[in-house]
């Protein structure tokens, strides 16, 4: 039996900071700039989906990555541009929508929205919200943000900000809503929330077994089942590098990730990196998507079958890879991972 | 109070987010009866139960302490200063949270001290321990391992109940770690997040090398 399911393929970027070939750290206003010809040359390789995560760090200096989407599209004219994500419980729900919304009208219809509740939780203090609330602050939003998306005057009533009553909310979309997800780190109850909600499920992978993520798409679609929605897609979110071969992959990848991964492992509760636990996560086992393109194409395909998953979104770069490897990675991706994922998926 | 063994103890496990279905899942696979449950209805999480957690209970949170033998915390910290002790007395207590202000914000109760000895304080009817913490909740499934294999890591145990400490360690044992006793509730300040084994995975040898080098630089 032949899959006529139609499968997708973005990157993702959270504004890494890039660095020159000798390894001196590029300013933010070069990393974004790069950032900007990172999205078009997406477009032009293949990818279906450009995406920019929300950061507010000297490493990932990315806290307006919609500024960055509207150049973007005024320079492409198929690839879908949205947040990846955009921290929604320190935002406001009504300027989310605004923004994205006049992103889909630069674009012709071609803005997506990420939501999430905030792994990378720098903005929390920046904008004056409480760590200790981001629960409520995100359940609440996310419902208003699924009434915003709606159209028409939304009514709504909440604790995290003031009410609305009956309010025009514009830009209008031309064709209704635009695509939206939640992206979840292995809650369950987020799960519940993304289906209950009606969002696409945006499972975001970032180390250990995806396969374990499996059982998250069976719960989702039975979610939407129980609260009468028709079905909706899931997405794989994923870190890792392409190059030429495996070798020349992980050795541009491996001292940027252990570099950072060890930088954020006293805040987030991460393990120092070993390169034992990198050539694990690098295996077909794990979750880092770093080698060849054959090597990756075949890893993107068994996942997505395992997880149920249509779209893959691939995260690129580190802080300190330079351009130049970013722009290999992307048409490596493009022009080779995806076609090839494309055609085993067909095929199985 | 001082915990009494049992001889079939049964599992109540208060929280169904990152920590809680893991612990449950490991549970189930040692033969342990669990009830799980979030902050409300069962209802609520039927769905994740059948499907994320098979074999387990949904309750009420009342319910499921009430019932158990052994109650595991669970839950994100602030929502434990919510939670009524009463179910709870006579109970030993399993503390698998953490206080972790740059994550979870400032909670100014547990801004002196260690985490646990508050939440014994507010469970004064309990026997509680420290456990299940300081390996992150992905990493504790996929690396439990069997008695005797070669490549087991450690978990750790602190309390001041011996028996409340000795059922914590068959539990430790039986889902799949060789148990690592670090001393009272206080001296388990060591497993605490910034402390020297927190989100690391270690050899039993390794773990108990790493505490006790830590213990020397503890404030």
């Amino acid at each position: 039996m032949t899959d006529a399911t139609t499968y997708t393929f973005g990157l993702d970027t959270f504004g890494d900071r890039n660095a020159d070939a000798s390894g001196t750290p590029l300013s933010h206003a070069q990393t974004i700039r790069n950032v900007v010809e990172e999205g078009v040359f997406a477009e032009q390789t293949g990818a279906d989906f450009f995406g920019i995560g929300e950061h507010h760090t000297e490493e990932f200096p990315m806290p307006a990555g919609d500024v960055a989407l509207a150049a973007i599209a005024a320079r492409t004219s198929r690839i879908h541009l949205g947040s990846a994500v955009t921290v929604l419980s320190s935002d406001d729900p009504v300027r989310v929508f605004q923004r994205y919304s006049t992103l889909n009208a630069i674009s012709g219809g071609r803005a997506e929205v990420i939501l999430g509740r905030g792994s990378s939780i720098d903005s929390f203090p920046l904008f004056g919200y409480d760590l200790a609330d981001y629960e409520q602050l995100f359940d609440e939003k996310a419902t208003l943000f699924a009434e915003l998306l709606k159209g028409g005057p939304v009514t709504w009533e909440g604790k995290t900000r003031a009410g609305l009553l009956n309010q025009d909310v514009v830009p209008h979309t031309e064709s209704g809503p635009f695509p939206a997800w939640i992206g979840v780190g292995g809650n369950p109850e987020s799960v519940i929330r993304a289906a209950r909600l009606g969002f696409g499920l945006a499972l975001a992978i970032i180390g250990g077994r995806p396969a374990r993520f499996a059982p998250y798409s069976e719960l989702f679609l039975r979610a939407l089942e129980k609260f009468g929605r028709a079905p909706l897609p899931v997405l794989m979110h994923a870190p890792g590098h392409v190059a030429a071969t495996d070798e020349q992959a992980k050795a541009e990848f491996w001292p940027r990730y252990r570099d950072i991964i060890t930088l954020m492992a006293p805040q987030r509760g991460f393990a120092p990196p070993t390169t034992s636990r990198f050539d694990w996560e690098t295996g077909p086992e794990g979750a880092l998507f770093v080698g060849s393109p054959g090597t990756v194409a075949r890893k993107i395909a068994a996942n997505l079958r395992t997880l149920g998953a249509t779209r893959f979104d691939l995260k690129y770069g580190m802080p300190g890879l330079t351009h130049e490897q970013l722009m290999t990675n992307i048409e490596l991706y493009g022009r080779e991972v995806i076609p090839r994922a494309r055609e085993m998926l067909a095929a199985s | 109070m001082r915990y009494q063994q049992r001889q079939r103890e049964r599992l109540g496990i208060l929280g169904s987010g990152h920590i809680g279905p893991v612990v449950a899942r490991l549970a189930l696979s040692a033969g342990y009866p669990v009830d799980i449950a979030a902050s409300g209805d069962p209802d609520d999480i039927a769905l994740i139960t059948e499907l994320v957690i098979p074999g387990a209970r949904p309750r009420w949170a009342s319910d499921a302490a009430a019932d158990a033998d052994i109650v595991i915390l669970a839950m994100p910290l602030h929502r434990f200063l919510d939670l009524d002790p009463g179910p709870l007395g006579g109970k030993l207590v399993i503390d698998a949270m953490n206080y972790w202000p740059a994550s979870d914000g400032v909670l100014t109760v547990f801004e002196q001290g260690g985490s646990s000895e508050i939440v014994a304080q507010r469970l004064a009817g309990s026997s509680v321990v420290k456990a299940l913490n300081h390996i992150g909740y992905h990493e504790l499934e996929e690396q439990a391992r069997p008695a005797g294999a070669p490549d087991r890591k450690a978990a750790a145990v602190a309390g001041d109940d011996r028996a409340a400490v000795d059922a914590t360690a068959r539990l430790i044992d039986r889902i799949g770690y060789d148990p690592a006793r670090v001393g009272s509730l206080a001296a388990g300040r060591i497993l605490q997040p910034g402390g020297p084994v927190f989100g690391i995975t270690l050899g039993l040898p390794e773990f108990g090398q790493a505490v006790h080098e830590g213990a020397r630089s503890l404030p």
